[in-house]
């Protein structure tokens, strides 16, 4: 990998953020160290990712690889949820989709780019949250960083529209993705950003993608992430927060569809009376593995966290769970909680799940729980005693399970869109490419065409 | 209507009923009694199709089909309804939901149309009024948070929705105070017609001053020992269980 980054190092660095290229030096280092995590590093211990590095895939760091029209292939059907829509192509911000105008300062565009436009910003927070001294995918992806999206709100600005962000994974050769993400909410402003992240070809991915997220002082991020690919993908994505007094935070992962997926989520609540609300839902078939990774870090007092894990897990798929909390000593009057519960739908799909809980400071509320069950029997005997029958009741009770996260949706439009692809999911009826989570159908035609 | 001959049903290897007859015509009620244990709920249960009992001998027929031969589901679409002694808390799933879904299968298998939206919120006004339930039942998940009351009551209110041809109260009046229970026996003779049947099982005489039976029936160790008129409710209330107890002694 060094010596592919060392091949590529003059493209990869040639017109790139000084800030940029000034965090590949540690992360060289940081990775020849730490390599890819294998499951021998505790973190990894229930996805080894080195296997999947393992595979050959291409990987040009400065291009996407994609030269057709993306409203052709995808075409938005914005009454489900009005929104500034952004693409990323293979983990290159994609040019040429239009939206209406932003809001007076608010910036969002690519992190290639804009990175380079706001040098101020970038000495501020770059690499700020992300570990690339101390986990070897963060290292890679720093070592690597060329492009993503970028996402700037100002002081006071309340951002009314979502800011929908389509990743889309595409091309005939089985591809790396390596992408940088970059999000800044100023003092007491406000906004709410979707990241969907799609197949549209058959070939494998492998993606490596990082996302920095700054909420300051009284300002509102709404975060959601709704993965719905093709079983040839192995996605790991890091999303690393830091909250500052008085901020909110929630963000949402829905995985719907997916070969492999790790999710690393890291929360600090660095300043005081600030609140944190991070949930998430997995429904996994076949050999579908998801492992979601969760770091909630309680640096300062009078902090609140919720969070909660759902899945439902089917056939012979696999997952994990790790909720870490941390309360440091000056975190008196930490309100913390947190839940993981699983429905294994076969006796051959495996959870692993762990809360992990550590307590320095005297005065704190906490409580954490897991689950692993079945179906309700007495709930299937219930519903089937009406003249429900028996697969249409299953797919009731596993709807009831999964719907306290879906509850948690505060984008009204979304809300709706996710149940319905739920319930979809739940009856096998949601392809790979079946649709865009918030923007509508994929055109067949077009998809069918090599780009 | 339905006809029960020798019936034998067990679980765990244990025989709990052990060889009951029965018959029941339209437009008929009739109550099953007797001291706890004596296999009443089992006999609600083998009847609605729970899994967890074995039958082991003897056959029901219900409106001239092998009962024992069908899933839970298609008992229920071919018109029998069970009152649970204790419904199920369903978080995630709404009432509303659940009576269209319900309600749908069951018309479907009768070759009738699925009810449109705003046939089906009509019904559903008109059973609420019927049994005088609270608005705001049906706007929650099933029975989540439900009182004991309001439990029965969610019960009668789906049978009034699904309108049955046989339906069994399994101790519908147990833990209920007077109004809930006078709410409940209310609906129960509404939906009362001569072309169906009532099937009320209870421990107590009480619910039997509200729906008052054609026939009493008194079951014991899995037997039913004695059958009457409704005077044999009032007979049990003075006497208790423990003389039949002493008759029927093995």
């Amino acid at each position: 990998m060094i010596a592919l980054f060392d091949e590529n190092r003059h493209l990869i660095e040639q017109g790139a953020s000084p800030v940029v290229n000034a965090a590949r030096e540690v992360a060289t280092e940081a990775f020849a160290r730490l390599g890819i995590p294998s499951s021998k590093v505790e973190a990894y211990k229930y996805t080894n990712l080195q296997a999947w590095f393992k595979a050959t895939y291409r990987f040009t760091p400065t291009e996407s690889g994609f030269s057709g029209n993306i409203d052709e292939v995808f075409t938005c059907d914005v009454d489900a949820l009005e929104s500034y829509t952004v693409f990323a192509v293979n983990g290159r911000y994609y040019e040429g989709s239009s939206y209406t105008r932003l809001p007076e300062g608010v910036v969002i565009g690519s992190f290639a780019e804009l990175s380079v436009k706001h040098p101020e910003l970038m000495h501020k927070f770059y690499g700020k949250l992300a570990p690339a001294d101390a986990d070897g995918v963060v290292a890679l992806n720093t070592l690597l960083a060329c492009d993503g999206i970028f996402v700037y709100v100002p002081k006071n600005m309340v951002v009314e529209k979502p800011i929908q962000v389509v990743n889309i994974l595409t091309g005939d050769t089985d591809r790396m993705v390596n992408q940088r993400n970059f999000i800044v909410i100023e003092e007491n402003a406000q906004a709410r950003v979707l990241f969907c992240d799609h197949t549209l070809s058959n070939s494998r991915f492998l993606v490596n993608s990082v996302t920095e997220g700054f909420v300051d002082a009284s300002g509102n991020l709404d975060f959601y992430n709704i993965q719905n690919q093709h079983n040839g993908v192995v996605q790991v994505g890091g999303y690393y927060f830091n909250q500052e007094t008085k901020s909110v935070l929630s963000a949402n992962y829905f995985t719907l569809n997916t070969g492999v997926t790790r999710n690393n989520i890291f929360a600090r609540l660095g300043g005081v009376h600030a609140e944190n609300h991070i949930s998430g839902l997995y429904l996994t078939d076949k050999n579908m593995h998801v492992d979601n990774f969760s770091f909630i870090d309680h640096a300062m007092p009078d902090c609140e966290s919720n969070e909660l894990f759902k899945g439902v897990m089917d056939d012979g798929s696999t997952g994990a769970f790790t909720g870490r909390i941390m309360v440091r000593p000056d975190a008196q009057r930490t309100n913390a909680y947190q839940s993981n519960n699983n429905l294994l739908l076969t006796d051959n799909a495996r959870m692993n799940t762990r809360p992990q809980l550590e307590i320095y400071a005297d005065d704190v509320k906490c409580s954490h729980g897991a689950t692993v069950g079945q179906l309700d029997e007495k709930a299937l005997f219930y519903l089937r005693a009406r003249g429900i029958g028996k697969e249409e009741a299953t797919i009731l009770l596993m709807y009831a399970f999964a719907y306290e996260v879906i509850e948690k949706i505060q984008l009204p439009g979304l809300k709706e869109q996710i149940r319905l692809l739920v319930e979809k999911r739940f009856r096998g009826e949601l392809d790979k490419c079946d649709s865009c989570i918030v923007c509508g159908q994929l055109n067949d035609k077009i998809l069918n065409a090599s780009v | 209507m339905l006809k029960i001959k020798d019936l034998h049903a067990m679980i765990d290897g244990k025989e709990i009923l052990r060889g009951i007859s029965l018959d029941v015509k339209p437009g008929e009620i009739h109550a099953i009694m007797g001291p706890n244990g004596s296999g009443k709920s089992t006999l609600a249960a083998v009847l609605t199709g729970n899994e967890a009992f074995e039958v082991s001998e003897g056959m029901v027929e219900f409106n001239g089909k092998d009962l024992l031969e069908m899933s839970p589901e298609d008992r229920a679409r071919e018109g029998l309804f069970l009152s649970f002694q204790y419904p199920v808390e369903i978080p995630g799933v709404s009432m509303t939901n659940f009576m269209r879904t319900a309600l749908n299968e069951q018309r479907k298998h009768r070759g009738q149309e699925v009810l449109s939206a705003s046939d089906f919120l009509k019904l559903m006004r008109d059973k609420k009024n019927l049994v005088e339930i609270d608005s705001d039942l049906t706007n929650r998940s099933v029975n989540e948070g439900f009182s004991g009351g309001e439990k029965k009551k969610n019960e009668i209110f789906q049978m009034a929705m699904l309108d049955p041809t046989l339906s069994i109260l399994d101790e519908t009046d147990s833990g209920l105070d007077i109004d809930a229970l006078r709410v409940v026996a209310n609906g129960v003779n509404k939906l009362r017609r001569s072309d169906n049947a009532t099937i009320v099982i209870t421990h107590y005489q009480r619910l039997l001053d509200y729906i008052v039976p054609d026939y009493v029936h008194v079951l014991y160790k899995g037997r039913i020992v004695k059958s009457a008129g409704k005077e044999l409710a009032q007979e049990l209330e003075e006497k208790g269980y423990d003389w039949i107890k002493k008759e029927f002694e093995d």
